[in-house]
């Protein structure tokens, strides 16, 4: 198959569309404009449709709708936007239904910056909206993995009958890079038996996520916990760059795994022996895959263009058995990896 | 035997819980009816509000969807785009559309959205306990206007109709009508009627605003809430038809 040189937002959204998604909302927002407007070509010429709402809010309640009348259905912002959306994240996730999310985050809080960051890696992976839910939450870091992941995506939302967010940032948001499409355009989709399609020829179907009476809410939320404790299981991702003799071990995610991986290279050809641990799936956190590689390792640094958001849930994963440090740049900045190498240097003399 | 009268088939065979004189139950029996007429129960698909109607997906005996606080319009946008031959309803209180979720209606309207809207203003959040809402009337008391709605302080109650039917779109269709006794009933049901003929011809958005009662809140009985709905309502909040004129 032919490779074709395109934006991380284009491609994305080509993704959905070969993933079988008809119905997309949103509203503008830099920098993931190209997502929606790519779109609103797009979906015309295959019998979907592209809206643009008047608001994020209205976007995820018309994703809401479209979601539990049956449809495959993504909306994507940034990260004021997806503030907004908290909302109805949680009623989506509440009432048990499928949809993708894409989060393009930028610098905050407030208004911030339009340039990229990750700092909302705690809204994403530990609520964000109200209520005991979770979000399947995936960070590509490269164009092609946003396709393959996107495309995953959609099935996982259904699998689950949850919302999965895909969270990268404005660097993969606007970069180009080669992609391959790996899907074709009409694979079938899962029948949806508890869709509101209209009563014909069975009971009526409800969706909802109010239970008045505290042991019916009590019950579903425990069921909902059982989903979630079986995607614990079986869902986290993790990739591992040089990892089998490393003492020091980066973890980082998205557009910063790739500095680290940089800072990995540059720190053998210092004969530091050190190497990565990314993270796929933000939550649930791959703890698993993160304590099979711990055999040598003396320190984990976490980098992040944050404040430190993912740093806890190493922490909780190693759960004090191997020291840790942080290195962030906030603001919109992008760590380098001179920088993440310097701060390695400085680790390791204190280990 | 000759059967007169029966419950619509579209209603559910369930006790409703609304507290006694309040006109919710009416309007809920006047959709039914309107949906048994018009054959649609089996592709009729109902959006629930957070308001005291908020468990009105118990009660409609079709596929219903509940909604978050004032979110309808754009829930049912998001149902009525995925199925366009379905009739997609929401049913919504006056907090409900007229505070929290006046942009998703009010951009539902612009954009012409093939659904309908039953719109229930009684001049109070009924659900909460009887608040002031945007729809409370100059002078009228409740738990957060304790002396009277102040018009320095809190501005004039808004004309939903009047305000939608301002924006353009041939096609679309605001009424206002009432519940408040059988002759005004009678007229409710012909404008809900129209209202879903509205979106299954595929003309427009369609808006019926129904003035209700709320006996409890107001602190009256079943009697004069209905009459204070007849005396005190109807003179700012007129019946007829706010459709945009046509050509504009
Ligand atoms: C986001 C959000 N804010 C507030 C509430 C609380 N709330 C529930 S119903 C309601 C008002 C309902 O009033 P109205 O829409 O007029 O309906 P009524 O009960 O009068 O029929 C409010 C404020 C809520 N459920 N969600
Ligand atoms: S509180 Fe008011 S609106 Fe709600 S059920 Fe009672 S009378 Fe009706
Ligand atoms: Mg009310």
């Amino acid at each position: 198959m032919n490779k074709v040189l395109m934006k991380g937002n284009e491609a994305l959204a080509e993704a959905a569309v070969r993933a079988g998604c008809r119905y997309f909302f949103g509203y503008p927002i830099t920098p993931q404009t190209e997502l929606p407007q790519y779109l609103s070509k797009r979906m015309p010429e295959i019998g979907g449709v592209f809206l643009q709402a008047e608001s994020e809010i209205a976007a995820i309640n018309m994703v809401y709708g479209a979601s539990g009348a049956g449809a495959r259905v993504m909306t994507s912002s940034s990260s004021p936007g997806i503030s907004l959306k908290a909302e109805g994240i949680s009623y989506i996730a509440g009432a048990e239904l499928p949809c993708v999310i894409v989060n393009m985050m930028r610098g905050g809080p407030g208004l911030g910056t339009i340039q990229p960051a990750q700092g909302d890696y705690f809204q994403a992976t530990k609520g964000g909206g109200h209520g005991d839910y979770k979000l399947l939450v995936l960070a590509p870091a490269s164009v092609q993995e946003a396709v393959d992941l996107t495309i995953q995506a959609f099935d996982l939302a259904d699998k689950y009958r949850n919302p999965v967010m895909i969270l990268g940032d404005g660097i993969l948001g606007q970069m180009m890079e080669p992609v391959e499409f790996k899907l074709t355009e009409n694979n079938e989709l899962p029948v949806k038996e508890w869709a509101t399609t209209g009563k014909k020829g069975r009971k009526k179907n409800i969706i909802n996520s109010l239970y008045l009476q505290a042991e019916k809410l009590e019950q579903h939320v425990n069921r909902l916990a059982d989903k979630f404790g079986e995607m614990e299981a079986k869902e986290q991702k993790a990739e591992t760059y040089l990892t089998d003799d490393a003492e020091i071990l980066l973890a980082a995610y998205g557009t910063t795994s790739r500095v680290c991986r940089k800072a990995v290279d540059m720190a053998r050809e210092e004969g530091i022996k050190a190497g990565l641990f990314r993270p796929i799936s933000l939550w649930p956190f791959p703890e698993y895959a993160l304590q099979q590689v711990l055999g040598r390792v003396k320190g984990i640094l976490t980098v992040e263009m944050s404040l430190g958001q993912m740093i806890e849930d190493v922490r909780l994963a190693v759960n004090g058995k191997v020291p840790t440090d942080f290195y962030g740049r906030v603001g919109g900045m992008v760590p380098t990896s001179r920088d993440v190498l310097e701060k390695i240097v400085a680790f390791r003399e204190v280990l | 035997m000759k059967v007169i009268f029966e419950k619509p088939k579209s209603l559910e065979d369930v006790t409703f819980h609304y507290c006694p004189g309040c006109t919710h139950g009416i309007i809920h029996r006047l959709i039914a009816e309107v949906i048994d007429e018009l054959e649609i129960q089996e592709k009729t698909i109902g959006v629930a509000p957070v308001g005291c109607a908020v468990l009105a997906y118990d009660y409609f005996d079709v596929d219903m969807h509940e909604a978050a606080h004032g979110r309808a319009p754009a829930v049912a946008t998001g149902i009525k785009r995925v199925h366009p031959k379905n009739v997609v309803f929401a049913y919504q209180g006056d907090g409900d559309l007229a505070s929290i979720g006046m942009a998703e209606v009010v951009h539902a309207a612009a954009r012409g959205e093939k659904i309908t809207i039953i719109f229930v203003n009684n001049a109070i959040y009924g659900m909460t306990g009887g608040q002031m809402a945007p729809t409370t009337l100059v002078g009228q008391v409740t738990n957060t206007s304790p002396t009277g709605r102040d018009v320095e302080h809190s501005g004039y109650p808004i004309r939903v109709s009047e305000m939608l039917g301002s924006l353009v779109g041939p096609g679309n269709s605001m009424k206002r009508v009432s519940v408040h006794d059988p002759k005004h009933i009678g007229q409710a049901k012909k404008a809900i009627k129209e209202a879903f003929i509205n979106q299954i011809e595929g003309k427009g958005f369609s808006l019926v605003e129904v003035l209700s009662t709320c006996p409890t809140n107001w602190g009256k009985t079943p009697v004069e809430a209905l009459k204070w709905l007849e005396e005190k309502m109807l003179p700012y909040y007129p019946l007829g038809d706010f459709s945009p004129k046509e050509g504009v």
